[in-house]
């Protein structure tokens, strides 16, 4: 790795979404809500779904405290959830868990992540990538609640 | 007994240059530049020595010790049992009083489940000192690496007993005036470690083990962090049980050891059973070999008790009061240097006293696995995380940390790399201190 791959690690955007997150703050009650914890390193997330009409996601919260891509990745998660179906969503997560685990073979595509395509250099940081999908771990628990028996 | 003031040992950088020859992976590269290993807190790289006896064994001896009557098993069990001889020196210690284990986490297991054997009556008469039940009091400390809180708190569970800790001050520092009020006539056991693999601080061994057998409780020591760094002296320390790890002290993984004093192992019922470690066996019972034996059931760890011996050859033949001299100046220039930097909070940094190699740190406003990945990126090996000490983390009010451990092979230039490295990560991830 060199100089300029920690810098595809830790892209602008991802510093930026590290610093000053999205989704933010739990709400008191959700459709779903998720706790994960990666028990290396200590990191925390507690995400919830918020469903709007039909089984629109309207809005994704969390809450929580780990590393720059952690953060980041929970940031952008929140960013890209809102609006999608849930079936959308969950579709989007299986895709990245594969971007994720693919060594840096697979990138994530832009249409369908938009921003998050920023987290596409963690595959190659086999030790990162828990980091990566904390979030999308959540989300994916915390759908799966909010969406029985929809 | 540990010194590591011994300023008059303390090795020229030539030297060290000349013993890093002897380990073949710190001449490997990683992310483009010469590897600055600063994790032999986790695990300490092996010299051609232990990696030679290792292949040797194999090539040359290799058959299954304790049973057989061919020239090879005969030949294996000399060495597997000089093995022992040599290790147990290396701690002060006669061979009969060292039982091999898979690792130090299985050398504290097997003395909780003794007590818990014990406990249910196994062992008979002979067992009744580790009997534990409602009223009895295990202590354990708030620095404790989980491997020796956990086996405690099941203990507990299992048999009844209260679990209580003495607290940590808030520099990190064992609190004996606590510790005074936490040890009591119900105490039973005292368990805890010998250094802090979190602190880096040589804990006060003497006056707690007073406070312990002055009760009348038997005290477990954790040597993981001081064994290897430090010159031991587990009958000196009159510690009655410690637990200690190949892999940090030069030798392979899948190896570890518990100390025991005789009298005690001799009256312990067993924990793994099976195999070679009995008298005579009838389908209803059977009878235990005396210790060490009666601890080792199944197949021995072989190649790495002949391995982990050749490493104790290798440190005694350095020395280890020169080691500890080495170090302790390391961990001062860690430290020392760390705190120069700002943003840098230094983790039990405050704590007088002998230090080995190693200082864990936070940075403001950084998370432990970002500062770990940057100094990766510069070919620095750090640990991040926290390092199997989630309750001593959370009294620092933090998760995680950064933790940079050194060995006898560690330069001055690795550990100037290291602070430049971490001088630098504010910068890079945009935080001004």
């Amino acid at each position: 790795m060199s100089a300029s791959d920690l810098q595809g690690l830790y892209q602008e955007l991802i510093l930026d979404h590290a610093k000053t997150p999205s989704g933010t703050g739990l709400l008191e009650t959700a459709d779903g809500q998720s706790h994960q914890l990666n028990p290396t390193c200590g990191d925390e997330i507690t995400l919830q779904v918020h469903l709007g009409e039909g089984d629109t996601v309207a809005h994704l919260r969390w809450e929580g405290h780990g590393c720059a891509i952690s953060q980041a990745s929970a940031s952008l998660l929140s960013e890209l959830a809102e609006g999608l179906s849930a079936a959308q969503l969950t579709e989007r997560i299986g895709a990245f868990r594969t971007a994720m685990q693919s060594r840096g073979k697979i990138q994530p595509s832009e249409e369908m992540f938009g921003d998050a395509v920023a987290l596409g250099g963690v595959s190659r940081y086999v030790a990162r990538v828990k980091c990566a999908m904390l979030a999308w771990v959540a989300a994916e628990d915390a759908l799966a609640q909010a969406t029985v028996g929809r | 007994m540990s010194t590591t003031s011994t300023r008059a040992t303390l090795p020229t950088d030539a030297e060290v240059v000349r013993w890093r020859r002897d380990f073949p992976l710190l001449a490997t590269e990683v992310n483009g530049h010469p590897v600055a290993y600063l994790d032999s807190g986790a695990t300490s790289q092996k010299p051609a020595a232990v990696l030679d006896a290792e292949r040797g064994y194999y090539e040359q001896l290799n058959a299954a010790v304790h049973r057989g009557a061919h020239t090879l098993a005969a030949e294996a069990t000399v060495l597997f049992e000089d093995a022992r001889a040599s290790v147990a020196g290396f701690v002060g210690a006669a061979e009969e009083a060292v039982v091999w284990t898979s690792n130090a986490t299985e050398a504290l297991n097997l003395v909780a489940y003794a007590f818990s054997n014990a406990s249910v009556g196994r062992g008979g008469e002979a067992a009744q000192r580790f009997r534990l039940g409602p009223g009895d009091e295990v202590v354990v400390t708030e620095q404790e690496h989980h491997a020796n809180l956990i086996p405690w708190q099941e203990l507990a569970a299992r048999t009844g007993a209260t679990l209580k800790y003495i607290p940590v001050t808030d520099d990190g520092a064992l609190d004996l005036e606590a510790a005074r009020t936490v040890i009591t006539d119900r105490t039973r056991l005292l368990a805890f470690t010998h250094v802090s693999n979190v602190l880096g601080v040589v804990n006060p061994v003497q006056e707690l083990v007073s406070l312990a057998h002055d009760v009348g409780a038997l005290v477990v020591l954790d040597a993981c962090q001081s064994v290897p760094h430090l010159p031991v002296d587990f009958p000196a320390l009159d510690v009655d049980f410690a637990a200690f790890s190949g892999h940090k002290m030069l030798a392979p993984t899948g190896i570890g050891a518990l100390y025991g004093r005789r009298e005690l192992l001799a009256a312990m019922p067993p924990f793994l059973t099976g195999g070679s470690m009995i008298t005579t066996v009838t389908m209803e019972a059977a009878e235990y070999l005396p210790p060490p034996q009666r601890f080792e059931a199944g197949t021995q760890k072989v190649s790495q008790a002949i391995a982990w011996a050749a490493a104790v050859d290798y440190l005694q033949q350095i020395g280890m009061d020169r080691i500890a001299a080495h170090e302790a100046e390391l961990g001062h220039r860690l430290i020392t240097g760390l705190r120069e930097i700002p943003g840098i909070r230094v983790l039990g940094g405050g704590i007088e006293g002998d230090r080995v190699g190693l200082a864990s740190f936070d940075v403001a406003g950084v998370h432990a696995h970002d500062v770990g990945q940057f100094l990766d990126d510069r070919g620095i090996a750090v640990r991040v995380g926290h390092h199997c000490a989630q309750p001593l983390h959370r009294r620092f009010g933090v998760t995680a940390s950064t933790r940079a451990s050194t060995y006898l092979y560690t330069t001055e230039d690795e550990v100037t790399r290291f602070l430049e490295g971490v001088a630098g990560v504010g910068e890079f991830f945009g935080v001004r201190a």
